[in-house]
């Protein structure tokens, strides 16, 4: 692991640490939104979950970060069982979400952003230090570090959303849709940057609409559809699917 | 100016520090928690009774008298939180208005049972003071400076440290905190028991000011409400200029007429402002 992600000294978490879902059900009161759902996500690995609109993909994630209780079904990081742990307290676990629409606090310099994001004791102890890391990877940030989140563009607001996530020097980092509402050169280098993280040992799980660049990111994804798992495979192994193809790629 | 005209000017700008007090912390509490605390008046009246007990009844200093102050009403604030706004967090509007509205109640019958509806007055005042051609009043401006102080510790508070960002942040969104690995309910009790504190200094500067009785509440706990809501409700910085706006508007309108007339021109200004820019004065 690089320099630049590395969890730093003083950080209670031992690397690696699959993270696990089976027969996942979750809702919104009365609404159930996932049936059954079955996922695995191994150390170091980058994982894509794709799927229309309403799939479910975002409900997902909420409840690998505890935003949502399952309602039945199995979840586990390593040896900790995230169902019965406080949201709250999964950061410093080393899971961190970078949710969908960044939810950035627009009213907040870049540099509180990233404060807010290093709230954990833990992480605290090291904002200093995580913060020049974060600046090392994203210059732009530094130069905007006491501008106000709100005013940046979309792109630069991505970056900073997740350098906040990365504040707690996480083992696996959720995102969702980090390329919704950029323009095109700004997806290429959302996605380039989400390949470095990776290549810096980072275990990623990456929601995205924009499938055909995601599977050139990832090593395997799950299709969702309606709250089930549709197909799941080696990236590879997707884009060669001819009904995948036919569904997302806009192939032949 | 007109010499006496200067003066109302500069006892509405000291007044406006000590009505900033309340509103800050009734803002502090809204933005957070998202409920109004409509006894926030009467936990100042709790904290003004506690001063005038420590100090003329128990006979401690006064300066300890006003230490004491400040923690008990915090305490008072983190109370208030833990039994009456928690449990109706999920609970509709009009409930959780109805549940603080009945503390204010409660708390003005427990001192009417305690200490009877005598006015308590602390019997200490500070020389009036020669500035250029105005008196100004040695007490008020003492209590205006430990306004400032109090705001500006509050604003050093919100701005540099992890706890203050935090209570900035969720302010904005509070669903994604726990994803920053911060325990909104935790945040929610900090905001009270320091919102329970800014009602304390509020009473130790306004018992040197005004007698105390179950039901003062009355004499500054309206225009606060008044100075939150045209300061844009949530909105700290607002609510402390709307502060100043209201305290020389009451302190003028009293140079021109009596008190009560004064509190009806601030009336009918905030009846004005909202219609003119009902989100607050300062909103953007
Ligand atoms: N807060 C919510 N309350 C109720 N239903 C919701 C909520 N959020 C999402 N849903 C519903 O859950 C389903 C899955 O939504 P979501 O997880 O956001 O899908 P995706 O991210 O794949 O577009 C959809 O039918 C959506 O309407
Ligand atoms: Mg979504």
């Amino acid at each position: 692991m690089s320099a630049a992600l590395d969890r730093g000294a003083g950080t209670q978490a031992a690397p690696g640490g699959t993270l696990e879902l089976s027969g996942i059900h979750a809702g919104y009161g009365d609404f159930q939104a996932l049936f059954g759902i079955g996922l695995r996500v191994e150390p170091g690995e980058a994982v894509g979950v794709v799927g229309p609109n309403g799939a479910g993909k975002t409900t997902l994630l909420r409840v690998i970060s505890g935003l949502i209780r399952p309602t039945a079904g199995s979840l586990r990081f390593g040896e900790q069982d995230l169902a019965a742990t406080p949201a709250h307290l999964l950061p410093s676990l080393g899971i961190a979400h970078v949710p969908e629409n960044r939810r950035l606090f627009p009213h907040l310099t870049v540099e509180e952003n990233l404060k807010v994001g290093a709230f954990s004791p833990a992480a605290r102890a090291h904002f200093a230090e995580r913060r020049d890391r974060v600046y090392d990877l994203f210059p732009r940030m530094k130069q905007r570090r006491h501008q106000l989140a709100g005013t940046m563009s979309g792109g630069e607001q991505q970056m900073c959303a997740i350098g906040r996530a990365l504040m707690c020097a996480p083992r696996i980092l959720l995102l969702d849709e980090p390329s919704a509402g950029l323009a095109p050169i700004v997806v290429k280098q959302v996605f380039d940057l989400v390949r470095r993280i990776r290549e810096e040992g980072l275990t990623v799980l990456i929601v995205e609409q924009n499938v055909a660049q995601v599977l050139r990111v990832v090593d395997r994804a799950y299709v969702l559809e309606t709250g089930r798992v549709a197909a799941e495979g080696r990236s590879a192994e997707l884009v060669a699917d001819p009904a995948i193809r036919r569904s997302y790629l806009g192939g032949h | 100016m007109d010499s006496f005209l200067l003066e109302a000017l500069v006892n509405g700008i000291l007044l406006g520090g000590v009505f900033a007090l309340p509103a800050l912390g009734l803002n502090l509490v809204f933005g957070v928690v998202d409920v109004v605390w409509l006894c926030y008046a009467e936990l100042v009246m709790v904290g003004m009774y506690a001063v005038w007990f420590l100090y003329t009844q128990a006979g401690w200093p006064l300066w300890m008298a006003f230490a004491a102050c400040l923690p008990v009403v915090s305490l008072l604030g983190l109370l208030l939180h833990l039994f009456v706004v928690r449990p109706l967090l999920a609970a509709p509007p009009i409930n959780q208005v109805l549940a603080t509205g009945g503390v204010l109640f409660l708390l003005q019958g427990a001192m009417t049972l305690i200490f009877r509806t005598d006015f308590r007055s602390l019997g200490v005042d500070m020389p009036p003071m020669e500035v250029g051609e105005i008196f100004v009043s040695g007490t008020k401006l003492a209590a205006f400076c430990a306004a400032l102080v109090g705001a500006a510790l509050l604003w050093a508070f919100l701005k540099f440290t992890y706890v203050g960002t935090a209570i900035r942040a969720i302010a904005r969104d509070r669903e994604v905190m726990p994803l920053m690995g911060v325990d909104p309910q935790r945040i929610y009790l900090i905001a009270s028991a320091v919102g329970g504190a800014l009602a304390g200094l509020a009473a130790c500067l306004l018992v040197v000011q005004l007698d105390v009785h179950p039901f003062v509440g009355l004499s500054f706990g309206p225009i606060t409400f008044m100075i939150c809501v045209m300061g844009g409700l949530g909105n700290m910085l607002g609510g402390f200029l709307a502060a100043f706006i209201m305290g020389i508007i009451v302190s003028v309108g009293g140079f021109w007429g009596t008190t009560e007339f004064s509190y009806v021109v601030a009336f009918a200004f905030f009846i004005v402002t909202i219609f003119a820019r009902p989100r607050g004065l300062f909103a953007r």
